[in-house]
């Protein structure tokens, strides 16, 4: 065997590696076509299970493929767990659009705090007050918001159906623009653009407690009959919650941050806890493939459940036993969630 | 077109990225950098029309004398005292090549002796209305709430010196019913397995809303007109 002399390795043997990973890259074109044709199919189990199987092995579960991107150099192998969870979670997300889109029934729970949003808004045109909508602190980048911005549009739809007057007033100019953009269209598709006052979307302040002030002053000086707070909040969610709640408004909130939720719960009616924020828009739509996304987010649930178990199960069952293969088990569930 | 270019958009800068996040080689490892880099140029400009809007407000209800019209006088002057003695950096001991904050400055002054106390001022209000929030939560009106009560008293007195004072008698074999420790148990299990499965939940919603406005399922931020 020809060695190099400087590296000590076997002449020829990087263009045989190199060769493989060729070998390895078209299956896994090959594979990611397969994927692709089966959950555009009409819907099966089988082909959906073949889907989520083929996506997989393409994403380097394949230990071989792993090891040709780690050779390579460029797949970030640090965050191969992130990886491989993404695709399980993405497929089984896609799975439910498709299944939903092909007319399969689905069920969703009912949301509390979504099914009283119509009454809210039916309360605030009765007293003839306005609606507050709060979209929390954070700018245009970040998820939350995003997701706040869609459910203002199906509020604003309901609102212009109502005759009433909406008040949004935001801490980031980009969510300005955004939330004018998303009730001007709401207003348009309600039929009623000649409802849409710009003035009441307005920008406040960049500073966190200055804004909390101005909308405080707000709720004391028009006594809005309903408060929506929902976005990503901070320590002055409990000063908003409190103002709101001392005027004798319907209060509904919802973030994705935790340390907030407490207060929301304790001085609001209604509260969307973490993942009902994000549900909240696809549930409001009834549309299909968005309420297929909300199945796809139970479906990871439930994988998160299984993975929960088989984890605690391998793990108690290895230091009973002592067992080498349980422990091998229960290593790849651990590099998973590492 | 008016939907369709923004979807594009998308869809194609939501597959870059998420490839950036895996991909370790240029110029895939440095694309959220770059994108970040472009948001704040973005927001920068954006800050115009927040700026724009701040000023037309409040000039159009001091103008037309609406109810409440001298809180607007103080949000204008304010606004615009602010916004000069920023730009001219006036004061500033290094003139205009100093620091924006620099000592001696006005802007400092008024950080220091207007901004810095105003914000305190708001946040200490958090003391008062979690008593009151605490107050109507705590009520023992129901099960869970009771539940609730007895958790919150757990804690508030396991993290307090009474609270280990209170408990300090029980023999060794019963330590694990001293209060500093059942705080640290509920802190450490049945709070910790909550917060799990809300971030858990988080995690999925934010997986599922970024999908579907990568794949255009999820319109609503473009306004919802075909």
């Amino acid at each position: 065997m020809h060695l190099c002399p400087t590296t000590r390795i076997p002449r020829g043997l990087p263009q045989t590696i190199g060769l493989a990973r060729a070998v390895f890259a078209i299956a896994a074109i090959s594979t990611s076509a397969r994927a692709v044709i089966a959950l555009t199919a009409p819907s099966t189990w089988a082909r959906a299970v073949f889907a989520i199987a083929a996506l997989f092995t393409l994403l380097q579960v394949d230990p071989v493929l792993a090891q040709a991107g780690t050779e390579t150099g460029w797949i970030n192998t640090d965050r191969t767990q992130a990886l491989v969870l993404g695709i399980i979670l993405t497929g089984a997300i896609l799975l439910y659009v498709v299944l939903a889109s092909a007319g399969r029934p689905l069920f969703i729970r009912k949301i509390a705090g979504l099914e009283t949003v119509e009454e809210a808004v039916g309360r605030a045109t009765e007293m003839g007050k306005p609606i507050l909508y709060v979209p929390g602190l954070n700018d245009m980048d970040e998820v939350q918001t995003i997701a706040s911005m869609n459910l203002l549009g199906h509020l604003a739809t309901i609102i212009a159906g109502y005759d009433s007057r909406l008040h949004v007033p935001v801490r980031k100019s980009l969510v300005m623009s955004v939330a004018r953009e998303t009730v001007q269209q709401s207003y348009l598709s309600a039929g009623r653009p000649d409802a849409y006052q710009e003035d009441d979307i307005h920008y406040v302040s960049d500073a966190q407690f200055a804004y909390a002030a101005a909308v405080d002053g707000i709720i004391v000086r028009e006594k809005p009959a309903a408060c929506f707070y929902l976005g990503g909040f901070y320590a002055e969610s409990l000063i908003l919650a409190e103002t709101g709640n001392s005027i004798g408004a319907i209060q509904i909130a919802g973030t994705a941050r935790p340390p907030q939720l407490p207060f929301f719960v304790a001085a609001c009616d209604y509260t969307l806890i973490g993942e009902e924020l994000f549900a909240a828009s696809a549930y409001l739509s009834k549309e299909p493939r968005m309420l297929g996304s909300l199945k796809g987010q139970d479906a990871g649930k439930g994988i998160a459940i299984v993975f929960i178990l088989a984890g605690s199960a391998l793990a108690t069952l290895e230091t009973v036993t002592g067992s080498e293969s349980v422990r091998a088990f229960s290593e790849i569930v651990l590099w998973l969630f590492r | 077109m008016r939907r369709r270019i923004p979807l594009i958009i998308t869809f194609v800068i939501g597959l870059v990225l998420i490839t950036g996040y895996f991909v370790t080689r240029a110029p895939f490892n440095t694309l959220y950098e770059s994108f970040s880099d472009y948001f704040a140029i973005i927001t920068v400009f954006a800050f115009i029309l927040g700026g724009g809007s701040l000023l037309k407000i409040h000039l159009k209800r001091v103008s037309s004398r609406a109810t409440d019209w001298h809180y607007s006088v103080v949000t204008l002057v304010a606004f615009l005292v602010t916004l000069v003695i920023g730009l001219f950096k006036v004061g500033n001991p290094a003139g205009m090549g100093g620091e924006i904050l620099a000592a001696g400055s006005w802007l400092r002054f008024m950080f220091d002796g207007v901004y810095n106390p105003l914000s305190a001022t708001m946040f200490s209000l958090l003391a008062f209305f979690v008593a009151s929030a605490s107050y109507r939560a705590f009520r023992a009106r129901t099960k869970e709430a009771t539940i609730l009560l007895s958790a919150a008293l757990i804690i508030l007195l396991g993290r307090t010196p009474v609270g280990a004072w209170m408990t300090a008698w029980m023999p060794e074999s019963l330590a694990f019913l001293e209060l500093p420790n059942l705080a640290n148990w509920i802190m450490a299990w049945p709070n910790t397995a909550g917060q799990r499965a809300i971030m858990i939940g988080i995690a999925l919603g934010v997986i599922a809303t970024s999908l579907r406005i990568i794949l255009g399922i999820e319109r609503n931020y473009l306004g919802r007109g075909e």
